[in-house]
């Protein structure tokens, strides 16, 4: 196991492109959590001597400042803060619910299994989006009703995965010789089962916080999510569309670092894909 | 052939059905009603309003009611709107979303599809890694980033485009939305054909092909073409509601007449027929087009006909 892991380390290695997005990753959640440090101005405080003034490392406003007179460079890391926080936890919770539900499904077959992938084939026909949408809008604006609503739609791909990769596990001897000597169903799922698929399951987590991280900042865009005055990569962006004709560095600040978290984390995602040899799905 | 989708029909109807009982339900439970506003009105208007709309009823008589209109194909009247049903603002609305969603889905396959063959077919050259960079950073960037950095782009700095408006019939004013709505599928499918492109072009009735003396043209065409569809295919219903998805805000940036902002406004404004209408029409185009896609599995790929 840890020859293969050092030989899927080498092959990660060796695709720069993987490289180059860990390290921006690293750098930009450096900057997002030492950004308060490294720049004297609040979040929320209003600079009514500087309203709506262009990016420029002369001034006080590194990245500009929005039409309130608010710091874009702290707003913006706030807003990078709360999307990498989102994208963790929310593919932490869909892990561990996919995990546990696919393994549960692939490890009991026949009857329980049939029944759980009926419920996953009926929850992903549904447009689970539109649910997303009715229930942050009925429930209030809440953030954590945020993470537990993403959570509930991640977690179906995940199961998926896992299931698939449980069944083919089940019939090997090392489970087999597991079950001979006495262990419990749920001892060898802990032991045997996840360890033996927890490539593609790095792997899929790996490509959901991209995904996660997007659909939060949807939802800021619509006005659903993260609420003023607290700032989401989302949240800045509506605003800086509307500020475009006058002040398009309100949208191309906050536009910019999304887009790079995104196209990191789907790079980063692949590159671990491809080094640890796991098939599209 | 036709029983099979007979069947998948009539397995639509509870779907549908659950979905239609979840949207009435939550939206009910939902603190606040259609008629609140900053100023609350006198009682007794309010509740000559809640009876005009049924709302006084119990909440069980209410929803017979809505699904026995419903069974009709009469969605009843907005609650926000005024003086329009919920059919009206569909009817008006409707053609827009879809004539946005169909190009963009025309433009996703069409480009997507030939841009997977041309990287599979020049696997691992300058010009596969090319292609596939551009399909990360089209399926990475977000649909609401693209808009406006296309239209600050092309509108503002270019001046070619209109950025923002609708005219019936104009292609100018859908060009930007439809091109920042097909790009996350489009970019999907040209990966997705890569991959399965690969693995047809491994196979053994590939190899014969090649050995008869066929030209590469059409091997691709006649025989690799139609088996490394089969995930696409597959991919059709996550790329529509994908599409759908990426309408609600494309519209509302490019201020299109369309009807992706009900679904927002009308569940702020509790308007629960617009909302239950809007979450019927978008699950219904859904669940059909899981049924184009089975009909389609079954031309690509004769294995799976039952």
């Amino acid at each position: 196991m840890s020859g293969l892991n050092k030989a899927a380390a080498r092959r990660l290695r060796s695709n720069p492109a993987a490289v180059f997005a860990l390290y921006a990753m690293l750098a930009l959640a450096a900057l997002a959590l030492l950004g308060p440090w490294l720049n004297p101005n609040s979040i929320e405080a209003l600079d009514w001597l500087h309203v709506a003034t262009r990016p420029g490392l002369q001034g006080a406003h590194w990245f500009g400042t929005d039409r309130l007179g608010r710091d874009l460079f702290m707003r913006t890391l706030a807003g990078a803060r709360v999307s990498i926080g989102v994208g963790l936890v929310a593919s932490v919770v869909s892990l561990v619910v996919g995990l546990s539900f696919g393994a549960i499904a692939g490890y009991r077959g026949g009857r329980i299994d049939h029944l759980m992938l009926r419920m996953i084939e009926i929850l992903s026909g549904l447009p689970l989006i539109f649910f997303v949408i009715v229930l942050t809008v009925v429930f209030g604006r809440n953030e954590y009703l945020l993470f537990v609503s993403i959570g509930a739609v991640g977690w179906l791909t995940m199961a998926r995965i896992v299931r698939g990769q449980t069944l083919s596990i089940r019939r090997r001897e090392y489970i087999e010789a597991a079950v001979a000597s006495g262990a419990s169903a749920s001892r060898i799922i802990v032991k045997h089962v996840i360890p033996n698929l927890i490539g593609p399951v790095i792997v899929y987590a790996t490509l959901s916080v991209p995904q996660i991280i997007l659909f939060e900042s949807f939802l800021s865009f619509l006005g659903l999510g993260v609420q003023e005055p607290h700032a989401s990569l989302g949240t800045l962006i509506a605003e800086g569309a509307g500020e475009m004709e006058s002040a398009p560095w309100i949208l191309l600040v906050p536009g910019g670092v999304l887009a790079l978290l995104l196209l990191c984390l789907n790079l980063f995602g692949d590159g671990l894909r491809d080094a640890l040899d796991v098939k599209e799905s | 052939m036709f029983r099979y989708f007979l069947s998948r029909l009539t397995g639509a109807i509870p779907t549908l059905f659950i979905i239609v009982t979840a949207t009435f339900f939550l939206m009910r439970a939902a603190p606040g009603g259609p008629f609140d506003q900053e100023q609350a009105l006198p009682p007794e208007i309010m509740a000559n309003l809640e009876s005009a709309y049924g709302l006084d009823r119990p909440i069980w008589t209410q929803f017979g009611r809505y699904l026995g209109a419903l069974a009709h194909g009469d969605f009843g009247p907005s609650f926000k709107y005024k003086d329009f049903t919920v059919t009206e603002l569909i009817r008006q609305g409707f053609p827009v979303t879809l004539e946005l969603g169909l190009i963009a889905l025309s433009l996703a396959l069409s480009i997507g599809i030939p841009a997977g063959i041309f990287a599979a077919l020049h696997h691992n050259s300058a010009a596969d890694y090319a292609t596939m960079s551009l399909a990360v950073l089209g399926l990475a960037i977000p649909t609401f980033v693209v808009l406006p950095f296309l239209g600050l782009l092309f509108g503002i700095y270019l001046h070619w485009l209109p950025i923002a408006g609708w005219e019936p019939g104009s292609i100018r004013h859908l060009a930007l939305p439809t091109v920042a709505l097909a790009l996350p599928p489009l970019a999907y499918i040209a990966r997705l054909t890569r991959g399965s492109m690969l693995e047809v072009l491994r196979s053994e009735f590939i190899r014969t092909a090649f050995a008869k003396g066929l030209p590469l043209r059409t091997v691709i065409l006649r025989h690799a073409l139609r088996p490394a569809l089969v995930p696409v295919a597959s991919y059709l219903v996550p790329a529509v509601a994908s599409i759908m998805t990426g309408s609600l805000v494309v519209e509302s940036i490019a201020g299109l007449p369309g009807i992706g902002r009900y679904l927002v406004q009308g569940a702020l404004n509790r308007d629960y027929t617009l909302v239950l209408g809007m979450v019927i029409i978008y699950s219904t185009l859904l669940i059909g087009m899981g049924l184009l896609v089975d009909l389609l599995y079954a031309w690509l790929d004769p294995r799976v006909r039952p």
